[in-house]
């Protein structure tokens, strides 16, 4: 018997974007599972962040659509959605933490603020409620309580980077779509982070979207994974197996072009 | 509202300075239609921030240019018109505006509240509860409530058209977070109709309630922003608060120093290099009307006017949350170095911070 669970959260079907004569990604279909990472691996330039931004509708794919099943079950085309409709989905059951902690938060808007953002746009009122649920919020991500009311701009990039994490959960979320959360952090400070990101998907059954061109991360948080190439995926397949028995000459490069310490 | 056309600019023939004629109240007529349909679809749709064609007025931004554009579309020849600054008619801002319209329109102007037909305001609304016979036409700087929290227009109009208003929020908990309290004093935001999120231009909090179930027509014009809202008459309008954060108004620990009126806005008044001071209402009409009734406060002298120790007072109102009267009319006092948009700070003495009227 096939349960919800068993069927995709996401699919994405033939998505091609082009930027004028250029190819950003190119007849790409995926489909993500309720509570598995999927991640999206390739060098800069390969169309990994627009195929994210297609996927989280924040670019309209030239070709190709994308469906997502909605909290009562049933599979809605993207591209059908309202406006009202698709923001709000955003808000409530999607989060989108961003490689640049500055463009995912409210750089002039207290700690609390940024995590109680999303409670307060879907309607609470109650000023306690809202303190009390980022407070817990913050705690969740390794972010003393005391500091709630300090803005972003005084927190280091790592501690930046968990409060956005933070600010998304928040509304309990089905699909987070992650652009490189890692990149830019030092490497004790990322291997913190992965840590976290690694608790909070296991405990809340998160699906993932995450587009890495670090495959450490892509082996140590995803269960499955693609591999980009000129804006086409060349290669998909479980992480262990794409990165311990890579199949296609580029993935072969790209696994053995990692640096052992 | 029919204004009779005459030549713009025609010169006499006689004399040796050109006399200059204005068409009625200085906008020609083409321009006044523009207006109006503005106005009309303001009205239409209250809170809504309906963009027009704002023209060049033959004053600065910031010096009520919308609100003048306004009164100029809806002023007729029989319309009485009072205008006030701060709550003051006699202020630079109100005696030019009103000197403009006196010259341009050839209206009656009066100060008493209950007289006008038109009201121009700047940063208040009169005590005196307005009628259904009356307009009041606001001069707003800064339309858009959710401006300080999310600077792309693009971003704020959808936000609007989504009804999305969870930001508003943001600013009002952000308040709580610094300051223990809602700090914001002015220009706080109001939901209208049950729909609309608007900006009431920089009146004091404190005016807010009057506002709700007005019986007058409310219209704002945002000059240099090129936008007009209306509240229709008779439409509630809504402070935004938390629900263990209530709206509340200031309340002010003495009466009025010269007519002894409670319940009212005060200004302070500095008397003296030594830390005297007296406050006193900010509409000087309602103040005026009071002291020609008998009413007499602890500094005031039977009969009206001001003590004779009294410094003569440029009326600045020194409450450093009521957006200040100082020359530069307008000109947003949220906008401060170092300030993104959150007000705050002290109460001055005599001033308590929160509390119903």
């Amino acid at each position: 018997m096939i349960t919800q669970h068993d069927q995709p959260l996401l699919i994405a079907e033939g998505l091609s974007k082009n930027y004028g004569a250029r190819i950003g990604c190119r007849d790409v279909s995926l489909a993500v599972h309720p509570g598995e990472v999927l991640a999206v691996v390739g060098e800069s330039g390969s169309g990994k962040s627009t195929l994210l931004g297609v996927l989280s509708t924040e670019l309209a794919p030239s070709a190709g659509r994308v469906s997502y099943r909605m909290r009562d079950g049933r599979m809605a085309d993207l591209a059908s959605l309202g406006a009202a409709e698709r923001r709000l989905l955003m808000r409530t059951d999607w989060g989108f933490v961003r490689q640049n902690p500055a463009e995912g938060l409210r750089m002039a808007v207290s700690a609390g603020g940024n995590v109680g953002e999303r409670l307060m746009a879907v309607g609470w009122r109650h000023y306690g409620n809202i303190r009390a649920e980022a407070l817990d919020w913050l705690a969740k991500v390794e972010i003393a309580g005391d500091r709630i009311d300090d803005d972003p701009r005084a927190f280091s990039g790592g501690m930046r980077q968990r409060l956005q994490i933070a600010r998304n959960l928040v509304t309990r979320p089905r699909l987070v779509f992650m652009d490189e959360p890692t990149g830019g952090l030092d490497v004790s400070v990322q291997a913190r982070l992965l840590d976290l990101i690694r608790g909070l998907v296991a405990e809340l059954g998160l699906a993932v979207v995450i587009v890495t061109h670090d495959l450490a991360v892509a082996r140590l948080l995803s269960h499955r994974m693609v591999v980009m190439r000129h804006g086409r995926v060349i290669e998909t397949g479980i992480t262990d197996q794409v990165l311990d028995d890579p199949r296609e000459p580029y993935t072969q490069l790209l696994v053995s072009s990692v640096l052992a310490a | 509202m029919n204004a009779p056309l005459l030549a713009t600019g025609t010169t006499s023939t006689t004399g040796a300075m050109p006399e200059i004629r204005y068409n009625f109240a200085y906008l020609d007529e083409q321009t006044k239609r523009m207006i109006r349909r503005a106005i009309l679809k303001a009205i239409a749709i209250p809170g809504y921030q309906v963009p027009f064609a704002a023209r060049e007025m033959p004053m600065p931004y910031g010096w009520g240019t919308g609100g003048v554009q306004v009164t100029a579309a809806v002023l007729g020849p029989d319309d009485v018109l009072k205008v006030i600054d701060q709550g003051a008619d006699d202020t630079t801002n109100a005696v030019a505006i009103r000197g403009f319209f006196e010259k341009t329109a050839r209206v009656a102007t009066t100060t008493v509240t209950t007289q006008a037909t038109v009201i121009q305001t700047r940063h208040r609304i009169p005590e005196t509860a307005l009628s259904e016979n009356q307009i009041l036409v606001y001069q707003v700087p800064i339309p858009e409530p959710l401006r300080f929290l999310e600077p792309r227009e693009t971003e704020t109009r959808q936000l609007h058209a989504l009804a999305e208003y969870g930001l508003m929020h943001v600013k009002l908990y952000e308040d709580i977070a610094r300051h223990g309290h809602i700090a914001t004093t002015y220009a706080y935001p109001v939901e209208v109709a049950g729909r609309y999120v608007m900006d009431p231009s920089p009146i004091p909090k404190f005016d807010n309630p009057k506002m709700d179930d007005c019986p007058a027509l409310q219209l704002f014009g945002a000059g240099r922003e090129k936008r007009i809202y209306a509240i229709p008459p008779h439409t509630r309008v809504r402070s935004l608060d938390f629900e263990d954060h209530p709206f509340k108004v200031q309340r002010f620990a003495k009466p009025c120093a010269l007519c002894a009126a409670t319940g009212v806005y005060l200004d302070e008044v500095i008397l003296d290099d030594r830390g005297g001071r007296m406050f006193v209402c900010s509409d000087t009409d309602y103040c005026n009307t009071r002291q020609a009734q008998g009413h007499v406060g602890e500094l005031g002298v039977p009969g009206g006017g001001f003590p004779q120790n009294a410094v003569m007072p440029g009326r600045n109102s020194g409450i450093h949350d009521v957006p200040p009267s100082h020359p530069v009319q307008d000109v947003d006092p949220r906008v401060k170095p170092g300030d993104d948009g959150i007000s705050g700070g002290t109460p001055p003495a005599g001033m308590t911070r929160e509390g119903t009227i």
